[in-house]
């Protein structure tokens, strides 16, 4: 790996211990293709995972293996203990009132759907319905739209969307003509998968207050890099992933107001959901188990617990600030690569650490099986956010993600990599 | 390298100066994307009897498949519309051979040079889809044909 001369480096304040983070990762130790390091920037796509959460996977099966909130013998209690224990460390990372309002899914996709879901077939005044009017952003990605345009569909609502500025950013310019007194829900992202944003969370949840409107947060890149407080958000429901914060696939969260979750009905009917059941009719289970039908991801949900514990001992402050350090350092090195247009603030001010680039005419396919083969994983298309790229006229983009355990190393080998591919495709 | 067996000169070649690439007058359109990725294209088929006389289209995406439509205009127009499917088949065997085949220079000419393509699984798609618009566009053309 190249090291940028001169003492750029040195400069970064804020930067976590990387060497030593590093040792936990095991997949961060291997060499690919012919002995080249992996430098893998595609953590916003989803995050590796340390020996910790392996190991919680492992012992979980090894140990305690059962069924839960059922049977009572000793491996259905244990199993039941690691499985709720993992809500209360849920609960706890983002300042919920109570851990009845933490419901898990198997990923924010799923989250969102079932809001949707669960404001579509809801009594007054939630309903959506065909007078009601649903507001979404540009950026979003494609699981915080269709779910909508599902619903808009099938319920005859109609659904509006904020636009963007060309900076990357959301043009509030018309907020109190989009959000108005029509409006049952809006729907927005805390930080954009393609663009790196940060949003305004406040302008957009005082307007959506001002008028009655539930409001729903993706935070699905911002849980994994900062802290989330779902009571400073002020939302009504927030829906992250675990895998994109060093957790295993197959587990995410829905995070809902406690009034709003014993309200709204259910939308996965089956075994755990329920209270009571007859051939003709059945009563739920409280919150949260009204909304987990089924046997539930349990290793899943144990393996983001133990993620969570290890965020917690690096600490959420310190994760963002080195990723703020390496952010910064990363846009300013991107932006002297001739030819090189970042797509999203040029800035690291409000700004998550993904980065999304076009290289001259160089397609993103190009540019990614370049890198790749210098050991450079990143992600290259539309980033489940195509209405982004028709926004800004481009195809596709090349998106750089950085983590805990990037380190500014890789960003010069990104660096070194792009200008490779420029002489590759002879730009350069 | 093992990229170089990918970006062989003569795709790079096709890629930097596309053969028949602008949309013409055809019997019949299609538009076809890669959804993994965004590509795109949208092409049109002219038959005069049993000869495919033209194949145009507009496209954006990698170098790959802007390569693969450049060597497809090259390799079926002129040809009868059975031959130019026996080159579509043997160009479709080529890229799901995940590099255990070097294809058949008879039959495929510059085509040969994406047998490095198929050892990349991602970019298979990306060869193949303007070959398979083709494909959909001339079945198109030949279902409206009055027999």
């Amino acid at each position: 790996m190249t090291i940028h001369p001169g003492s750029a480096h040195r400069e970064l304040t804020g930067l976590l211990d990387t060497d030593a983070i590093r040792k936990d990762f095991p997949v961060l130790q291997r060499l690919l293709h012919d002995g080249q390091p992996l430098v893998y920037l595609d953590n916003a796509a989803t995050s590796q995972k340390p020996q910790q959460v392996l190991d919680a996977l492992n012992t979980y099966y090894e140990q305690h293996n059962a069924n839960v909130h059922r049977g009572v013998h000793v491996l259905a209690e244990e199993a039941t203990a690691l499985y709720e224990g993992a809500r209360d460390k849920v609960a706890a990372f983002i300042n919920a009132p109570s851990r009845d309002e933490v419901i898990f899914t198997k990923n924010a996709s799923e989250s969102l759907n079932l809001v949707a879901n669960m404001l579509g077939w809801a009594d007054e005044p939630y309903r959506v319905d065909s007078d009601a009017e649903v507001v979404i952003t540009e950026m979003e990605h494609h699981s915080n739209i269709v779910p909508w345009q599902l619903l808009s569909q099938r319920t005859g609502a109609k659904l509006k969307w904020f636009g963007l500025t060309d900076d990357g950013r959301l043009d509030l310019s018309n907020i109190e003509q989009l959000i108005t007194e029509k409006t049952k829900v809006v729907s927005f992202v805390l930080v954009s998968n393609i663009l790196g944003t940060v949003n305004p969370v406040e302008a957009i949840v005082r307007r959506a207050q001002d008028v009655g409107a539930l409001v729903v947060i993706d935070a699905s890149q911002a849980a994994p890099h900062m802290v989330v407080d779902v009571q400073a958000l002020g939302a009504d429901f927030v829906a992250f992933t675990g895998h994109k914060m060093l957790g295993p696939t197959g587990i995410g969260v829905l995070w809902g107001r406690h009034e709003l979750l014993e309200d709204l009905p259910p939308f996965l009917g089956g075994g755990e959901m329920i209270e009571t059941v007859s051939m003709s009719s059945s009563t739920y289970a409280p919150a949260p188990h009204k909304f987990e039908a089924g046997t539930p991801p349990i290793a899943q949900a144990i393996g983001l617990g133990a993620a969570i514990d290890y965020l917690n001992g690096i600490g959420m402050d310190a994760v963002a600030a080195h990723e703020h350090a390496i952010t910064r350092y990363a846009v300013e090195r991107l932006l002297e690569v001739p030819d090189l247009r970042i797509i999203g603030p040029r800035t690291a001010d409000d700004r998550g650490a993904a980065i999304s680039f076009t290289l001259g005419d160089i397609h993103p396919h190009d540019v990614g099986q370049v890198l790749d083969e210098q050991g450079i994983a990143v992600r290259v298309g539309h980033h489940c956010a195509r209405p982004v790229c028709l926004r800004y006229g481009i195809p596709a983009t090349t998106r750089a993600s950085f983590y805990l355990y990037s380190t500014p190393a890789e960003v010069d080998a990104l660096i070194d990599g792009l200008h490779h591919v420029r002489s590759f495709f002879g730009a350069g | 390298m093992k990229l170089d067996s990918m970006y062989q000169e003569i795709i790079l070649d096709h890629y930097r100066n596309p053969h028949g690439k602008g949309l013409r007058e055809g019997d019949a359109e299609v538009h076809h994307v890669n959804p993994t990725c965004g590509d795109e294209i949208t092409l049109r088929v002219k038959l005069d009897g049993a000869v495919v006389t033209d194949v145009s289209y507009e496209s954006q995406g990698c170098s790959i498949s802007q390569a693969s439509a450049s060597v497809l205009n090259d390799l079926v127009v002129g040809k009868s519309v059975g031959d130019a499917q026996k080159v579509q088949e043997a160009f479709l065997e080529l890229m799901q051979s995940k590099g255990q085949s070097e294809g058949d220079e008879e039959v495929l000419e510059d085509a040969v040079a994406f047998s490095g393509v198929s050892k990349y699984p991602a970019r298979v798609k990306c060869a193949l889809l303007s070959w398979m618009a083709w494909k959909d566009a001339t079945a198109q053309a030949l279902a409206q044909r009055p027999e």
